[in-house]
């Protein structure tokens, strides 16, 4: 009995609902926040492979996204690399980056892991900020030259948005595959319990680097693509107050979902926008700063009320709804 | 023809202060079922964990298989064909019973990050011969109704037999079974003898920590007896039984006789 499962309807709406919006939508400030969405599921999506499939908390996940940002602007635009090339290559620097770096960091365990990937952030953004001849200090980096590929330059903001989600689909597309894998069973293993997980052979810190040089490869990929939307980076793009956004978005989503993100992404990313636009009218003398209040407050209610995220914890919610579940006794019963 | 499997020499292990294995030696047969009992706080779980490199031991040697073993990580030792099961159980509990035993072929499957990802030639066909024989071996243990059920969501016994099997899956040469009757009931416990002599059976060398002397004396070849983390004696069930140190450490009787460690 052969059936297309719902997830997979799901997916062929998204991409046809992707496809089509540019053509509903003329606003290029409406594209722009798409673009936004894109470039922080690619982003969700790996810090769920680290957080919600291996356990393994990140509160410094911006630090990659900063350096595939950085990277990509400094091959294109200093060493003159053609955008197409800085690209990818910036991505696996990246990975790498998070390999090297996790050697280190992935000898703590718990609340001490998270304060060294908090550290990383922290360390990262005053090296952004300090090394202004090869950074351009606290007020960025200009004049990123856009992305071109055969006769074709992704210079329009649709453009971009088509370019930008076709990835973010792609990436979505492997972490699926790794995480229906015989991978993604080692690492949920991990998870659950890493002495039973070693004790079947499973090599849990060699598994641990990996997936965290994923996500860091997948944020520098992401990092390249805001990079090459803007043309321009500064620092605060990539601090800590980004990571802790970015964590906001994978609960939301539901950690361990990959298909989560993306929604985890555009509540977030939206529910911003519109803080930054309503803030000071709400409360007066209030700027858009306070946003991180607000996402601090959601997340303290997700854990708390729906730790499997708004997702997988509302459906299951939904399901045990008085009327959701007579609709399916009634169903059952034809 | 007598081929040790795993041979401990001089191995020690202290907690902070307390000395909670001292100068334990063992030696394993191939093919044989080894108990390990002692009363509680004796060190017979500290010597599991020591030997599977669930910890790491102070001082001493252990070879298993004509491999030196001890500082080990304990995926390396797990490599080599020693496999351990847990007194509290660590059934990865969101996973479903078949992953869980699915996790167990890891060692005897190949699919990585990479070829996962691209969906590698090959990596579908691997996918599927696993699922096939994790099937297989939750039916060895009579699991393989609940294959699809969350692990945390089985009954205590239920997830005994699951740890088990996921073992199994592993193909040990020697399984090492901490304390697999506790928590269970008289029938379930019968079960758990007859399947622990099918696995013999099938040649696998089997160590086992346990209390229910039931069914330590019904099913051990040889038994070692430890108490205040030393080896009080070792022999066959009727030896070891007869011994009065062993009597006098069980039964609390000629304090006289038993040495003075504590």
């Amino acid at each position: 009995m052969k059936t297309v499962a719902p997830a997979q309807w799901a997916g062929l709406g998204l991409v046809i609902a992707l496809a089509v919006i540019p053509l509903l939508v003329r606003n290029n400030y409406q594209i722009f926040i798409l673009i936004l969405i894109a470039v922080d599921t690619i982003l969700t999506v790996g810090l769920s492979l680290v957080m919600g499939y291996a356990g393994q908390v990140s509160l410094g996940h911006a630090t990659f996204f900063g350096v595939g940002a950085y990277a990509t602007a400094l091959l294109s635009a200093r060493f003159g690399w053609p955008p197409a090339l800085a690209l990818p290559a910036a991505a696996g620097l990246t990975a790498l980056a998070g390999y090297l770096l996790g050697v280190p960091i992935f000898r703590l365990r718990g609340h001490y892991l998270a304060m060294a990937t908090l550290g990383l952030n922290v360390i990262f953004i005053l090296i952004l900020k300090n090394e202004a001849e090869v950074t351009g200090g606290p007020s960025g980096f200009t004049d990123i030259p856009p992305l071109a590929l055969g006769g074709l330059t992704f210079d329009s903001d649709v453009k971009m948005y088509y370019l930008v989600w076709a990835v973010t689909l792609g990436v979505l597309w492997l972490s699926l595959n790794v995480v229906n894998s015989r991978v993604g069973r080692a690492l949920r293993a991990i998870h659950a319990s890493e002495v039973a997980a070693e004790a079947l052979g499973v090599d849990a810190n060699a598994y641990k680097l990996k997936v965290f040089a994923m996500a860091a490869g997948f944020a520098g990929l992401a990092g390249g693509l805001y990079a090459q939307a803007i043309h321009f980076i500064s620092p605060s793009s990539f601090d800590v107050l980004v990571s802790i956004e970015l964590v906001t978005m994978a609960a939301v989503g539901g950690l361990a979902s990959v298909w989560g993100s993306i929604f985890g992404a555009a509540t977030v990313v939206l529910l911003a926008q519109f803080i930054r636009d309503r803030m000071g009218v709400l409360l007066a003398g209030a700027s858009g700063e306070q946003e991180i209040i607000v996402f601090g407050l959601l997340l303290v209610v997700i854990m708390v009320f729906l730790p499997e995220g708004l997702t997988v914890g509302g459906l299951r919610v939904l399901r045990a709804w008085p009327i959701t579940r007579r609709l399916r006794a009634a169903r059952d019963q034809t | 023809m007598s081929d040790t499997l795993l041979q401990a020499r001089q191995i020690y292990k202290a907690f902070g202060g307390v000395q909670a294995v001292t100068g334990v030696d063992l030696a394993i047969q191939r093919g044989e079922i080894f108990a390990l009992i002692g009363p509680n706080g004796a060190g017979k779980t500290t010597t599991f964990n020591v030997i599977s490199g669930t910890h790491a031991l102070d001082q001493g040697e252990v070879i298993f298989d004509g491999h030196a073993i001890h500082g080990q990580a304990a995926h390396r030792i797990a490599a080599l064909g020693l496999v351990r099961t847990f007194q509290n159980l660590q059934i990865f509990g969101t996973l479903t019973v078949l992953e869980n035993v699915m996790v167990g072929r890891h060692m005897h499957t190949r699919t990585g990050f990479v070829t996962a990802a691209l969906r590698w030639p090959g990596v579908r066909a691997e996918e599927r011969e696993t699922r096939a024989r994790a099937q297989a071996y939750l039916k060895v243990v009579g699991l393989d109704g609940r294959a699809d059920e969350p692990a945390g969501s089985l009954p205590f016994g239920q997830q005994r037999l699951l740890e088990i099997a996921r073992a199994l899956a592993a193909e040990p040469k020697l399984l090492m079974l901490d304390e697999p009757a506790a928590g269970l009931t008289r029938p379930e416990i019968d079960a758990l003898n007859s399947l622990i002599r099918r696995i013999q059976a099938e040649g696998v060398t089997i160590v086992l920590v346990e209390h229910d002397m039931n069914l330590v004396m019904g099913l051990a070849n040889r038994v070692a007896v430890l108490h205040y983390g030393r080896k009080l004696a070792d022999g066959t069930p009727a030896e070891v039984q007869a011994d009065e140190r062993v009597i006098g450490a069980y039964l609390g009787v000629g304090w006289d006789a038993a040495p003075a460690y504590a």
